[in-house]
């Protein structure tokens, strides 16, 4: 039987897997493409909870959720598309001047 | 049977006596004050406008001040002896409920006395400094502080409180301080005025303890409040109060143990010598023991210190005076011994009280002529004061001469000069007290008669006989007549003075109801006297076998012990310095490394403290990227927790 409990989890699984993307790759557009896993995955965890209590309230979060997302990677492909012009390189770790 | 002889004997205190109000022309007693005060009002904030006139104004007011207290000392003469203390309420200082001090002024025999001689006396000596200021450019902000002087001494004696008192006494140590530091720019005025401020500040400070124990005692700083109720107190408060007024005499007395600023307090000009150092501010404390007589008749103890003081500055003094070279350190010298004189007659009680106050007035006219002549001789021979330089000047100088040698007749006490007068009832009162203490300062007081003589006649022989020892650049001759004048009056009442005060108990009897009567005299020419007298035959003799027939040698000779020690004061400067001043110099020294090593310390720590976490803390600011995401997702996670704790 598929419990709600095995979608929590799916949900947390696909959560520490993009949480350790952010952390571990050093190339922007995979760390991008993580944040979007994490995203997904809380949206996941919103429609299983919405299950749950058999009411539409997690629907309708995951749906601000995906617009969210959708505008957040508009802006943040704009900013590393301008920083790739400058420096040549998509690399996170070579952004590094705002230190002490 | 002792008993009625001993009663016929004694001496009496005053009886108590609550003053009258002031009535007639003596309602304008403030004109005392406003005199003098006006006048240095006037000088000291017009500035360099005044200049021309200045001295007129400075001159006109003592003088003016005087006519005013002639005309209140005859009306006193005008009522009984019983209704000559008057008091006049100026205004209330301080109207606090349970600390209310009003300030008047106390006109009776006492102050009246004091009022004479400080205007009189000081008229002469502003007149004569007219002349001996003349070349100086500063000489109208010099009757300035001259004004302010004699202003503050006659509020110290016309005071009919102990807060007045004070005020006036605070008053002329600052005209003290500001006179002899007149030539600011000379290094060693500047040092001397310091040092007088500072030895005066030690026993203002006994003072001001004695006016705080009487306000805590009695609730009243009065005279009249402090007099009648002090019987009541006990004995112990009394002779402290005795004692904390008698280190404040000290101070501005220049008695042991606070002497040490008199002789450095001659860098000051010669009419502040005369006026300040010899006949007014340094009678101060003497003023103060004898206005507080039913204080001293109350403790035995106290007075046997005034006494004790008396006869050791006595001493003291003398013996310093016998080694200067300086003629205006001999004189002081002498001043500091002749105030002994005083302090020592101040000391016996009422047996000594008219006689303490006959001898100021006397030393007031003879010490000021004195020190008026020394003017002279210094302005003459182009400043120089080393009496080694001098010689024969009686010659060049006649006027001065003879006043200078009537003033030193007046001194060593050769009849009928005023010292012979008002010196020897004071060595008789001194052996009448009885018992060893009597005998010891009798015969201390012997001594220094004898010393006295040797000492003066050294000054006058050294200064105006023998052979001229100045140089062909100084030409002396005679101070003009606006300097004479004063020297001439101020002998003619050294010459008399004492006769005039002594003679038919005229003195003794004008301040009986203040002080008390003394025993009565046993004539003029007691064993005593006669003594005296020989001591002093003596002491002049020898002094002339050393410095009037042989030559006087023009540099110091090396002198034994007793001489290098009188010439370095007896080692009063040493003691000073040893016993205060270098644990002074410690103590601020460790006071400065404290503050520098454990004040600072502690606040280089604090601040060295934030600046080494702040260091530790920026490295966190890496720059990286992911670093940044890491710490949001720890404290994402901490948050989280913290939650999930609470809930649980």
């Amino acid at each position: 039987m598929v419990t709600p409990a095995h979608y929590i989890a799916l949900a947390v699984i696909l959560f520490v897997i993009g949480s350790v993307g952010v952390l571990v790759r050093r190339n922007a557009i995979v760390v991008f493409m993580c944040v979007e896993l994490m995203l997904n995955a809380v949206n996941l965890a919103f429609v299983g909870f919405a299950r749950l209590h058999g009411n539409l309230d997690g629907q309708v979060i995951a749906f601000f959720v995906m617009v969210i997302a959708a505008a957040e990677v508009v802006v943040g492909l704009a900013i590393l598309t301008a920083i790739f012009r400058a420096r040549r390189s998509a690399s996170v770790d070579e952004a590094n001047l705002l230190k002490y | 049977m002792t008993g009625s002889v001993a009663v016929a004997h004694a001496a009496h205190a005053a009886p108590a006596m609550a003053p009258m109000a002031a009535a007639g022309v003596q309602r304008a007693a403030w004109l005392l004050l406003a005199f003098p005060l006006a006048g240095a009002v006037v000088l000291l904030l017009g500035g360099k406008r005044t200049d021309k006139f200045g001295h007129l104004i400075g001159v006109a007011m003592p003088v003016a001040a005087f006519c005013y207290g002639l005309i209140a000392f005859f009306a006193m003469l005008s009522y009984p002896a019983s209704q000559r203390s008057r008091d006049l309420y100026l205004f209330t200082w301080i109207p606090v409920a349970g600390f209310h001090v009003d300030i008047g002024l106390l006109l009776d025999p006492l102050s009246m006395c004091f009022v004479l001689l400080i205007t009189g006396v000081g008229s002469l000596i502003h007149i004569y400094a007219v002349g001996y200021m003349a070349g100086d450019p500063g000489r109208r902000r010099f009757f300035g502080y001259m004004n302010l002087f004699v202003a503050a001494m006659l509020l110290l004696v016309l005071a009919d409180n102990y807060l007045g008192l004070y005020a006036g006494w605070e008053g002329v140590g600052l005209a003290s301080y500001l006179l002899i530091g007149f030539w600011q720019f000379k290094p060693a005025a500047a040092t001397a005025a310091k040092k007088a401020f500072i030895a005066n500040r030690v026993g203002d400070a006994g003072l001001s303890l004695a006016i705080m124990l009487m306000f805590a005692t009695f609730g009243t700083v009065t005279f009249v409040g402090v007099f009648s109720k002090s019987g009541a107190a006990s004995h112990g408060v009394m002779t402290a109060l005795g004692l904390l007024l008698l280190l404040g005499a000290c101070g501005k007395s220049a008695q042991l143990p606070l002497q040490s600023w008199l002789l450095d307090a001659m860098e000051g000009p010669t009419p502040v010598s005369a006026l300040i150092h010899a006949a007014t501010m340094v009678t101060a404390g003497v003023y103060l023991i004898v206005r507080s007589n039913p204080i001293f008749n109350l403790s035995g103890d106290a007075r046997l210190a005034v006494t004790v003081v008396g006869a050791a500055t006595l001493l003291f003094g003398a013996i310093i005076g016998c080694a200067k070279d300086d003629i205006k350190k001999a004189l002081a010298g002498s001043t500091m011994s002749q105030i002994g004189y005083m302090t020592l007659a101040a000391g016996l009680g009422p047996a000594g009280y008219a006689f303490a106050i006959a001898h100021l007035l006397a030393h007031g006219f003879f010490k000021a002529g004195l020190f008026l002549g020394a003017g002279s001789v210094k302005h003459e021979m182009d400043d120089e004061v080393d009496m080694r330089r001098f010689g024969a000047l009686r010659v060049v100088m006649p006027v001065t001469f003879v006043t200078f040698v009537i003033g030193y007749l007046a001194i060593i006490g050769v009849p009928p000069f005023s010292g012979f007068f008002t010196k020897d009832p004071i060595i008789e009162a001194a052996f009448a007290k009885g018992g060893t203490s009597g005998a010891i300062l009798g015969t201390a007081a012997l001594l220094g008669a004898g010393i006295t003589a040797f000492y003066m006649t050294r000054v006058v022989l050294m200064t105006f006989t023998g052979e001229r020892r100045w140089d062909d650049a100084v030409h002396p001759h005679e101070v003009p007549p606006v300097m004479t004048s004063p020297m001439v009056v101020l002998a003619v009442g050294s010459a008399g003075a004492g006769a005039f005060l002594i003679l038919g108990n005229r003195l003794v009897n004008f301040l009986a109801p203040v002080v008390g009567t003394p025993p009565p005299s046993k004539g003029l020419f007691t064993p005593v006297s006669i003594g005296a007298l020989a001591l002093v035959v003596v002491g002049a003799a020898i002094a002339w076998a050393i410095y009037g027939r042989r030559e006087v040698p023009a540099v110091a000779p090396a002198g034994r012990f007793a001489t290098v020690a009188a010439r370095k004061d007896l080692y009063g400067d040493a003691i000073n310095e040893s016993v205060l001043m270098r644990p002074g110099q410690w103590l601020t020294r460790l006071s400065v490394y404290f503050d520098n090593r454990g004040v600072d310390g502690l606040v280089n720590t604090l601040a060295a403290t934030m600046g080494g976490t702040s260091g530790r803390l920026r490295r966190l600011q890496t720059g990286f990227v992911r670093s940044y995401a890491l710490s949001m997702l720890v404290g994402a996670v901490l948050l989280v927790g913290a939650l999930l704790l609470v809930r649980i």
